[in-house]
């Protein structure tokens, strides 16, 4: 019943002449939550850039939507994790989702029909993710919660089939970032977009997921939660002894590991 | 001089306009005035957001040692600066394409081309005077053929940043989006530094070199803090450069103190009351309001 967005085998990347990660095999189905997980640096950025089409595989094959990945594909939609918006932003939000819909035309929307299009589709995307309250707010005084909502919109407006969501967790607190999780995991009921999320921390996303992309150590493990984040499987991953504990209430903490990553390259 | 201030004190402004308009200078003063307060309110809204002021400052510095050489070399002022200033605002944003690193790279090509601009001078005698002009703008001895240049250069300038505007707000406003989704972000860069070097180098026969802040920054500085919509802050921010303009050639006209002085003045004169009111704003939000995270998430928390 699902069709696949993207399909990789024998992924190879490297970066600087480095070589990331190898041997990635993993299959995206449409509607699917993938949470992408691994230390600093392992490279998880880099694998949003493959399917963007912003970096080249070093070996092996990804398809995205069953042809190798462009750049400007409208299918996708992008949430990077270095937005630079501080307190000077003075710009109402509901311009940035805007841009998202028409911001890479040239010259202005000038004809009413695509200016009633554009509003419509900015709306629809405030009100999906609950922040059309937020549309007249200064983006420069918005807390990270509710910067994180219209980034969100700005990526939703194209009607995007994937989306990329690069660590949208890392300037929450816990309760906003299973709020942010909530609203994230209903776009993909709703809209029954693939989407994939960074995140160093597991257990905001783990009720809600349908597979993770565990990266580390130069390797990339996928499956569902439950195979993935295993003792066994971490431990091989890694290459040295990693323990995946359970509190009681399901919350997963992994022990070890974490120093045996490579350089910190993340933000490349 | 004073008889001159007691007309103004009349406070007969259509009366004063039209004896000072008699005068060609003043027309062309005010003709070009209009054409670079329009320009260089435009695209110092895409400075502040792109966080460039630092570039257009230092091109304002670059175009001083391209006039230098044009004086000597026997060149009008304005195809040095227009050289020099498109060449270095080309180069700046072929090699910064991280905002981070843009001030080390313009820093050290603004120490050479000031140390250039500083051996032109040390070979022409009798520069002074032009080297002022050119460093504080000279508006009042603008003639007809300036004028009909300032013209030529806008027209270009304005239907470019027209055509690009949108693409530029985009990719100042959210750039690595902006190149996922398959724009050219480094070729806009380009454009839009070329299109300020171009609006650096014809405001400098106004304003001058070191008082460009006035005009290609501040501005916009201004319009940011009262309006959220890039098209309200776009046309206050011309407003604010029309205005100052405007009353900084009428009040030179009256008194001996150079244009550039009132121009700067008014401008830092608004600048300070919008800071001043939005500080006084801020706080009685804060001492009023409840904190807004808390608020925030209240109303707008999903399910």
């Amino acid at each position: 019943m699902y069709s696949e967005i993207a399909r990789a085998r024998g992924l190879e990347v490297s970066y600087g002449g480095r070589v990331v990660w190898s041997d990635a095999n993993f299959d995206i189905q449409r509607g699917e939550f993938v949470a992408v997980i691994g230390p600093n640096g392992a490279g998880k950025t880099t694998l949003f850039r493959l399917l963007l089409g912003l970096l080249r595989p070093n070996g092996g094959s990804l398809n995205v939507f069953g042809a190798p990945p462009r750049r400007g594909n409208p299918k996708i939609g992008y949430v990077p994790q270095s937005h630079v918006v501080d307190k000077d932003t003075n710009v109402e939000a509901v311009q940035l989702v805007r841009l998202g819909y028409a911001g890479n035309r040239w010259i202005p929307n000038l004809t009413p029909g695509r200016f009633r299009a554009e509003r419509e589709a900015t709306e629809e995307a405030l009100r999906s993710v609950g922040a059309t309250d937020l549309a007249k707010k200064s983006l420069g005084a918005m807390s990270g919660g509710e910067l994180q909502r219209i980034f969100l919109a700005e990526a939703l407006t194209g009607r995007p089939e994937i989306l990329l969501l690069d660590e949208p967790l890392a300037s929450l607190d816990l309760r906003r970032a299973r709020e942010l999780v909530d609203v994230v995991s209903d776009l993909v009921r709703t809209r029954d977009v693939a989407t994939l999320l960074v995140a160093h921390d597991i257990n905001p996303l783990i009720r809600r997921l349908d597979k993770v992309i565990y990266i580390a150590n130069g390797r990339v493990a996928t499956g569902l939660p439950e195979e993935v984040l295993t003792t066994d499987s971490l431990t091989a991953l890694y290459g040295v002894p990693v323990e995946v504990l359970r509190d009681s209430r399901g919350n997963l903490v992994i022990v070890g590991g974490e120093d045996s990553h490579k350089d910190p390259q993340e933000a490349a | 001089m004073t008889n001159f201030g007691w007309v103004w004190w009349n406070w007969n402004l259509i009366g004063d306009l039209r004896v000072m308009l008699q005068y060609e200078f003043v027309r062309n003063a005010f003709e070009a005035g209009t054409v670079i307060a329009i320009l260089a309110g435009l695209v110092s809204y895409l400075v502040v957001l792109r966080r460039s002021s630092f570039a257009a400052h230092a091109l304002g510095h670059v175009g001083f040692s391209g006039a230098a050489g044009a004086v000597l070399f026997g060149v009008a002022p304005i195809y040095g600066l227009l050289l020099f200033t498109t060449v270095s605002g080309g180069s700046i944003a072929l090699l910064g394409q991280k905002a981070a690193h843009r001030d080390v790279e313009i820093g050290t090509v603004l120490a050479f081309m000031l140390g250039l601009g500083l051996l032109f001078l040390a070979f022409y005698n009798g520069f002074a005077t032009e080297a002022y002009s050119i460093l504080f703008g000279e508006i009042v001895g603008i003639s007809n053929a300036q004028v009909l240049f300032t013209f030529e250069t806008a027209v270009p300038v304005l239907l470019v940043l027209g055509i690009v505007y949108r693409q530029l707000l985009f990719a100042s406003l959210d750039e690595e989006v902006a190149e996922a989704k398959g724009m050219h972000t480094l070729v806009l860069g380009v454009i839009f530094m070329l299109a300020l070097a171009v609006v650096i180098s014809v405001a400098v026969t106004i304003i001058g070199v070191l008082l460009i802040f006035a005009l290609a920054v501040t501005p916009a500085a201004i319009a940011i803090r009262l309006a959220k919509r890039p098209l309200y802050a776009v046309l206050i921010s011309v407003a604010v450069a029309l205005l100052a303009t405007y009353a900084g050639i009428f009040i030179a006209f009256y008194e001996v103190e150079p244009t550039s002085f009132f121009i700067v003045t008014i401008v830092f004169a608004i600048y300070v009351v919008v800071r001043g009111g939005g500080a006084l704003k801020d706080r009685r939000v804060r001492r009023s309001a409840s904190p807004p995270e808390l608020a925030a998430t209240a109303d707008s928390g999903p399910g």
